[in-house]
């Protein structure tokens, strides 16, 4: 088998794909996957749609806060996420709502977290993931160090990280890569390159033809991939993995694909691109053709994909009835995440708090911290 | 005199000074197509061109860094950090260069750059992307700090940082950019910095707040001149540095008591050095030890009522004045 990162080296210019976006599979590279885990894939693209609507839904109602949707962005965070082992670790940023469900964190995180619950950053344990991450392009350092950790206790973890396009003319995210690249860190990092980082697209965050040519200045292989497509994004992904693990250091993923929603709900996308452009796009995007090579190879059929919906649908309805039920940080709670041991002035802040709980407990919290002096 | 908005105000300002000095450009992230985060840059891009209305890559440090080195070229840059939480990547070129060329070069290389940053709790957005820094950069030798709380204010302040030959940090209140308030017609309207503004004038205490909690306290004050006659001076000393301490001193003098309020957390904060420069001046005119309210020494909180909670409230600038008023030292 020809070495993928040799064969689509990004200064060829050719970018990786297997299933094209008329639903038509590329032999060469092509995984043999089962029914069943075709199924699974499907099943996971569909949640995604049902719970991204849903959380649209739930800010336009103002039972949610701000939401950065994921749509179309799904064919690497499926093939990505799923070529990952229980024990890697997953740095998402804010958008990464699929990869994420897929390494195990519950819905019930996510819309905690944009309800503005920060038990939604309270990561189950076991679940080998870190919390969502709004500063854009700071956290790759934190993989790095992650994988510095992995490496360094020996550990064949592998820690994958997610990001934008607009994340890369961060110089925190140059300064991850070139630690990765001298220290030989086991770590993927995938740039969904989704076009725009906001209003602006991506020729002015970079003149470089790619994103992923960026690789081969820090001295590790760059691939340039079909974000768009599960297949080749899983293959990608699986080698780049499967190389990290076995101690042949980073590798740099650019997956190709489109935001088709805004860039969260307080964006007006049709402020900077046209509907054609979007539309042209959506030809490509990742469920019209997985969809239709499923169908074509009756490895789905209506009622299967009826069922899946409904499945999706309810599983969805019951998790935003169990977050709403989530109560919701109290003062308490502020004053003690706040250092390891609580140091004295927090402490009879808190004292003063609590004293005065049963009485007008919004104002008089607010008094007693605010003003520092007892009453 | 013209209605208008704070965010309208601020885009004048740019409009006015763009087309007075032909030095004078804009850069930041997503400002020119899109117009600004909040606004504040629409319109600009039409009438200026791409190569004075810049939209960046998404980097901090060089938005900062480069306009540092036009500056030092003889330009005069504005640019626009998208909220001040974003400062944070760009602190090397603030701290470490914006504020000390002027003085490492004797004098020869001044920094003619106003970086304009929104910040402030209030809108549900976490504890990475409500925080108020003022604190950070009055703290730093070489840097002015301006926070308009009107307007007239942002409109005003604005156009004599862009005029004035020192780095400045212009720290704008997300809160504030819908609200309206007069502002003069004059092209050369400006208002020089280090001049506090009497917001309303008093008998019985002094309260310096500054930004969003100007709003804040003249609600309270209202309230408390209403139900209980008490009489509150509001100074805002409108630049934190330079501060404007003749006119706090003063009204202390006249009033016997001082309120300090802030939105930025209390330890450190700029109510903290307030109180300490009054406290040399005029001790001996103070009937009352001197109060601040001001946020909790805790990142903000994201959810709706914690956010409310840990940020001073009007009922907090109420109960601290009737409590300055009941604790008259001896
Ligand atoms: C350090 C920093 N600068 C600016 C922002 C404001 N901001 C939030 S998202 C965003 C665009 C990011 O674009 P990209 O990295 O391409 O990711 P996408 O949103 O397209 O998934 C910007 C500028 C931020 N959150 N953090």
């Amino acid at each position: 088998m020809p070495n993928i990162f040799d064969e689509y080296h990004p200064l060829t210019g050719k970018i990786f794909r297997i299933l094209d976006e008329n639903g038509v599979l590329h032999e060469e590279h092509a995984p043999k996957f089962s029914l069943e885990e075709l199924r699974g894939f499907y099943r996971w693209i569909i949640f995604s749609r049902v719970a991204d609507q849903k959380a649209l839904n739930l800010q336009r109602q103002g039972r949610m806060g701000t939401y950065a949707p994921v749509l179309g962005q799904e064919g690497i965070q499926i093939g990505a996420a799923s070529a990952m082992q229980p024990q890697d670790w997953l740095f998402p940023s804010y958008r990464e709502l699929a990869a994420s469900m897929i390494r195990g964190l519950p819905l019930a995180n996510i819309y905690l977290y944009w309800m503005g619950n920060e038990e939604g950053s309270r990561i189950p344990e076991g679940v080998n993931i870190f919390p969502i991450s709004v500063p854009v392009g700071t956290h790759p350092l934190h993989a790095v160090g992650a994988a510095w950790a992995s490496k360094l206790r020996r550990e064949k973890i592998v820690v994958v990280c997610f990001f934008g396009d607009g994340a890369t003319s961060e110089g925190d995210f140059h300064e991850a890569l070139n630690f990765a690249g001298v220290f030989k860190t086991p770590n993927v990092f995938i740039c969904q390159n989704n076009q725009y980082a906001i209003s602006v697209p991506f020729s002015r965050q970079s003149s470089s033809p790619t994103i992923a040519q960026k690789a081969i200045a820090y001295g590790f292989d760059g691939i340039r991939v079909d974000g768009n497509d599960i297949f080749a994004s899983y293959v990608a992904s699986k080698a780049a993995i499967d190389k990290a693990r076995s101690g042949g250091g980073p590798t740099f993923i650019e997956a190709v694909t489109f935001r088709l929603g805004a860039h969260t709900t307080a964006d007006d996308p049709r402020r900077y691109r046209t509907d054609a452009e979007v539309e042209e796009w959506r030809k490509r995007e990742p469920l019209v053709r997985f969809e239709k090579y499923l169908r074509e190879k009756r490895i789905i059929d209506d009622g299967f994909a009826a069922q899946v919906k409904s499945e999706a649908e309810r599983a969805v309805e019951e998790t935003v009835t169990q977050v709403e039920a989530v109560p919701s940080h109290t003062p308490n709670d502020v004053f003690a995440y706040m250092f390891s041991e609580m140091p004295q002035n927090l402490k009879e802040q808190l004292a003063l708090l609590n004293e005065s709980l049963s009485v007008k407990r919004e104002i008089l919290f607010g008094d007693t911290m605010r003003h520092g002096v007892p009453e | 005199m013209a209605q208008m908005r704070y965010r309208e105000a601020l885009r004048d300002a740019h409009a006015e000074e763009m087309r007075r000095d032909n030095r004078v450009f804009v850069m930041g992230e997503d400002i020119a197509v899109w117009g600004g985060s909040f606004r504040v840059t629409e319109g600009l891009l039409a009438e200026f061109g791409a190569e004075r209305v810049i939209d960046t890559p998404i980097s901090e440090e060089v938005i900062v860094g480069a306009g540092i080195g036009a500056a030092m070229a003889g330009l005069r840059p504005i640019v626009e950090l998208m909220t001040i939480n974003f400062s944070l990547l760009a602190m090397d070129q603030i701290i470490n260069h914006a504020a000390k060329l002027y003085y490492m070069s004797g004098g020869q290389l001044p920094i003619p750059m106003v970086i304009r940053a929104p910040q402030g709790a209030g809108q549900q957005l976490g504890a990475q992307h409500s925080q108020n820094l003022e604190a950070h950069f009055v703290h730093t030798p070489g840097l002015k700090v301006v926070i308009p709380s009107t307007a007239a204010d942002a409109k005003g302040l604005l156009k004599t940082s862009v005029r004035d030959d020192d780095p400045i940090i212009f720290i704008e209140h997300e809160i504030l950019y819908g609200m309206k308030g007069d502002v003069p017609d004059d092209n050369d309207f400006t208002i020089p910095l280090g001049v506090a503004d009497v917001k309303r004038e008093g008998s019985d205490v002094t309260i310096v707040a500054y930004s969003r909690m100007v709003h804040t306290v003249l609600e309270a004050a209202s309230q408390l001149e209403k139900e209980d006659g008490i009489s509150v001076e509001l100074v805002d000393p409108r630049t934190l540095k330079p501060f404007d301490i003749d006119t706090v001193t003063k009204s202390v003098e006249k009033t016997g008591r001082l309120v300090i309020v802030e939105e930025d957390c209390r330890t450190c904060g700029v109510g903290a050095e307030i109180a300490a420069s009054v406290g040399e001046r005029a001790f001996y005119s103070l009937d009352a030890p001197i109060l601040r309210v001001a946020g909790a020494d805790v990142p903000i909180p994201y959810s709706r009522h914690l956010e409310q909670s840990a940020i001073p409230q009007t009922q907090d600038v109420v109960h601290a004045v009737k409590r300055i008023l009941a604790g008259k030292a001896p």
